[in-house]
């Protein structure tokens, strides 16, 4: 059973674009004897192999699974449509990039879903898998296919495509569902029972044991359970003490290019900021930080293993780390002159943040400095909680331009709750301000800024959840004349650049993630039509989803989904599935949101009661500081490689 | 330390000088044959810091490691003779870095030799590619009467895509040497897939070809045999490059590390 398919795609490669991509054969990566494990999980990541591969949540996966002696774990990765075509062509099956085997033949298929763009994707990998596209129709020989990954909090637009949904962190919860799994094969369980035995895993949302009404305004009336397993509410899972979790360990180093080329280390996980629009840091919570010496030996470790020459501090905000000081410049003395790039996704506005970067960028490899005021106007930034004011910026930046940076970015929202057209256009002023201040700080005229923005999209979860989202058109006019202001001053303007994408995948992106089970029939249509890699500018038609949503749609539309105002009584969509969020304290938010009051970070206040914390039986965890990261490498005995190999250090001073 | 002297100016910075080149062949066999030259280029940097050698870095805010790369074989072919040249910082034993590197190479990677530099340019003393290509659904008795055709003509024009658009390439100049190759005796590769009945259907050639510009590879070879006899190859062909060199009166090609190993060591 799950003999490769290699022999038969093999032929095929030559025809394909970047066929390297579909071989498998990463550093780090392996296979195990199939018939060695009674349980077979392949993971997905639901985009093209350049994006999926470097995924830091289905590397972490893939290692804790296959650490397991009654699991192994292979990857499969979206197909592109050139061979696609050839496989349909030829009978070729979606395969595992690993051992080539069929994805049909595994036990359990996981797909995670960093967005909602995947949804069409994951249609196109069940249908080359010969897997019913549909919950319903699938049998004990089928895999369970499981979604994971933030998207997931709102699973019901794809609840008639998945069988079960794990909510949250997933290092523990794959064991649990291993077990599950291996007991229902041994137990020859059919596909009902097992389905009702997983709902019994903490986490496990099964969506076949719910049953969904809609009352005559088209809302939600009540979703019930119509198993006696199945619970009223699912919580999330949470990972806590992530020095316990030092994943991935061996990173997987491909041979074809991809979106992210560097080690990842995750400093901490969850975010307290509080930052209405973002819902990763309101499902993530609370906050575990992973100790500066965990971080160093995960470098170590990490760069040992894989060669890499940057290495990336990665969290939602991680200049808040306890310990950073101490890690960035433990760090940046350990790696000097090794040709070693230390980077930091760095969003806080503040002059402590390019300290940090010029303490991470002194053995080289220095890029621009990005920072993320969001919004803006102060005002908005009240809405959104995003607070930085513009002194603090302009001072930020003018001590980045003085350090020696030539490159800032900042970042931007678009359509956010209550914005008029003055707000957007204030953009205008402070990068313009951000020039003026830069040109004086750099002491010279060549300075640029680059202004990206992205369209906002409510997500489930957040305070925003209730929020109309913005119609395409409003945000493109407002980006239209943003662009006039940035260039009425040509002097200034001409050191500026703007990016931004138009506003129609963002409402697409607004239907998935705030979509009920009726989206489904959507996203076939859409599929079926042709619609895949949503993504992909180049592959993403607005007008093929609009057709979809009017033909599948009865009662309600494309608009009712978006750009409608949520009521406090209107029962969400993901309203059984708990964050942990207090339902009664979002709304409070989103209250004192529209009414521009904000709202500290709990790290360093008292508890504001978000809820999560009781909830779920977790709690904050803080580095303990004061120790020591890892001993520094000597500067005389520092070689142009981070790795100490003792083979050829022996041949040394001869 | 035997070695460490620092120019002035590197300090802010600080990587250590090219003490010596060592030069590296290394085989892209099996899988890694679909990786371009691109993707091996990074994955032998990263191997290189894997196994622990000191590859000297460029100096300024973008360090990259000191490595020449010699005419690479194309995306899909395989090799048992591709070349890469590494400046290091220290002085090291060629066999124990061969091994070192080795351990460590992805899959389908492998280090076949390495020396340390002699004088003179590497690039100068490769000149033309030994294939050995295997064609699925041509047998020797259709490639024989086309190989014919071949060598009787003059000239034999396929086009080549550059990055500058079509250019005519003439192939026949270019191949120093082409044969079938009959022996079926030195198949190092995946085994199974050499299951007998696709034998009896899957011809094979040898071709000696000089390095033109464009280089002639070999689906232009196969192209030619298209153009100049109508023959059709229904499935990919699947090429190896053997050996790479100079060639010489004989028409052999001369190993280029030949020198290096005659050399007295450093």
């Amino acid at each position: 059973m799950a003999e490769s398919v290699f022999e038969s795609l093999e032929p095929l490669l030559p025809r394909v674009k970047k066929p390297v991509q579909y071989v498998g054969g990463e550093r780090n990566a392996g296979t195990k004897p199939w018939d060695a494990v009674p349980v077979h999980w392949a993971l997905c990541y639901p985009d093209a192999y350049e994006v999926g591969l470097p995924n830091q949540g289905l590397m972490i996966l893939y290692e804790v699974l296959n650490e397991r002696d009654d699991a192994l774990a292979e990857r499969t990765y979206a197909v592109w449509p050139d061979l696609a075509a050839l496989m349909r062509e030829h009978g070729v099956p979606q395969f595992t990039v690993d051992g080539h085997r069929p994805v049909g033949a595994f036990d359990v298929l996981g797909i995670s879903f960093a967005t909602e763009l995947g949804y069409t994707n994951m249609l196109s990998i069940l249908d080359l898998a010969g897997i019913p596209l549909h919950a319903a129709d699938r049998d004990t020989t089928h895999p369970i296919v499981l979604a994971g990954g933030h998207a997931a909090f709102n699973p019901e637009p794809i609840a008639d495509f998945v069988d079960i949904v794990a909510l949250g962190d997933g290092e523990e919860v794959v064991g649990e569902i291993t077990e599950v799994v291996k007991a229902a094969k041994a137990e020859s369980l059919t596909r009902h029972e097992t389905l009702e035995r997983l709902a019994g895993v903490p986490g496990v949302y099964v969506p076949g044991l719910y049953d969904v009404r809609y009352g005559d305004d088209g809302t939600i009336a009540a979703v019930t359970p119509t198993s006696a397993h199945a619970p009223e509410r699912v919580h999330k899972r949470t990972t806590s003490d992530l020095d316990d979790w030092p994943y991935p360990k061996a990173p997987l180093v491909p041979m074809a290019e991809t979106v992210h080329e560097r080690m990842s280390v995750e400093i901490f996980r969850g975010c307290t900021r509080g930052c209405r629009f973002c819902q990763a840091g309101m499902i993530t919570r609370p906050v575990r930080e992973r100790s500066p010496q965990g971080v160093g030996e995960m470098v170590e470790k990490g760069l040992q293993n894989s060669g890499y020459h940057e290495v990336g501090l990665l969290s939602l905000s991680s200049a808040d780390h306890s310990g950073i000081g101490t890690i960035a410049k433990d760090l940046a003395d350990r790696y000097e002159g090794t040709g070693t790039g230390l980077s930091l996704p760095s969003t806080r506005v503040d002059a402590f943040n390019v300290t940090l970067a010029e303490e991470l960028t002194r053995s080289g490899r220095r890029s621009g400095l990005t920072f993320a005021p969001e919004g803006g106007s102060e005002r908005l930034r009240k809405v959104i909680n995003k607070m930085v004011s513009e002194e603090e910026l302009i001072a930020t930046v003018s001590t980045a331009y003085e350090h020696g940076w030539r490159q800032v970015k900042l970042y931007f929202m678009c359509g956010l709750p209550t914005e008029t057209d003055e707000d957007v256009l204030q953009i205008a002023s402070m990068a313009h301000e951000v020039i003026r201040a830069g040109r004086k700080a750099a002491g010279r005229g060549d300075v640029r800024a680059t202004v990206s923005i992205g369209a906002f999209v409510p997500k489930p979860h957040t305070p925003f959840q209730w929020a109309a989202q913005t119609a395409p058109d409003v945000v493109d006019n407002r980006l239209r004349k943003l662009r006039e202001a940035i260039n009425s001053d040509r002097s200034l303007g001409r050191n500026i650049g703007l990016r931004y994408h138009d506003g129609q995948p963002s409402l697409i992106e607004g239907l998935l993630s705030r979509g009920d089970r009726r989206i489904g029939r959507v996203i076939e249509r859409a599929w079926r039509d042709g619609q895949q890699f949503d993504g992909w500018s180049e592959h993403f038609s607005f007008e093929r989803w609009v057709t979809a949503a009017e033909e599948a749609l009865e009662g309600v539309d494309l608009g009712w989904f978006t750009t409608r105002e949520r009521g406090a009584d209107e029962i969400l969509p993901w309203d059984h599935l708990d964050s942990g969020l207090d339902r009664g304290w979002l709304w409070d938010d989103w209250q004192d949101a529209l009414n521009s009051e904000e709202q500290d970070d709990c790290r360093w206040t008292p508890c504001f009661d978000c809820g999560v914390c009781p909830t779920m039986g977790t709690e904050i965890q803080i580095a303990p500081p004061g120790r020591p990261s890892l001993p520094i490498t000597p500067v005389e005995q520092r070689r142009s490689t981070p790795v100490r190999n003792p083979a050829l250090a022996a041949d040394r001073g001869v | 330390m035997a070695t460490r002297t620092t120019k002035a100016g590197e300090a802010a910075h600080p990587s250590a000088p090219i003490v010596e080149k060592l030069r590296m062949r290394y085989a892209k066999r099996g899988r890694a044959r679909f990786s371009s030259h691109r993707d091996i280029a990074r994955t032998m940097e990263w191997t290189l810091r894997r196994a622990g050698v000191p590859v000297a870095l460029s100096h300024g805010f973008s360090p990259h490691p000191r490595l020449s790369w010699i005419g690479a074989a194309p995306t899909g072919a395989a090799s048992d003779a591709e070349y890469v040249e590494i400046g290091v910082t220290e002085h090291l034993d060629p066999l124990v870095v061969a091994r070192e590197v080795d351990a460590v190479l992805p899959e389908g990677l492998s280090v076949i030799e390495v020396v340390p530099a002699s004088p003179g340019a590497l690039a100068d003393r490769i000149d033309a590619s030994h294939w050995e290509i295997e064609t699925p659904g041509v047998p020797d008795e259709l490639l024989a009467p086309a190989l014919a055709a071949f060598h009787a003509a003059d000239e034999v024009i396929v086009e080549r895509l550059t990055k500058n658009g079509p250019k005519p390439l003439d192939v026949r100049t270019a191949v120093a040497e082409l044969r079938l190759t009959l022996t079926r005796t030195d198949e190092p590769e995946a085994p199974e897939r050499e299951d007998h009945a696709r034998a009896a259907t899957c011809g094979r050639l040898t071709a000696v070809v000089r390095h033109t510009t464009p280089a002639a590879r070999p689906d232009d070879v196969c192209g030619a045999l298209r153009a100049v006899a109508g023959l059709e190859f229904p499935e990919p062909v699947r090429a190896t490059r053997r050996a790479q060199g100079r060639l010489d009166e004989r028409g052999e090609l001369i190993d280029p590390f030949a020198t290096d190993r005659a050399a007295p060591t450093a």
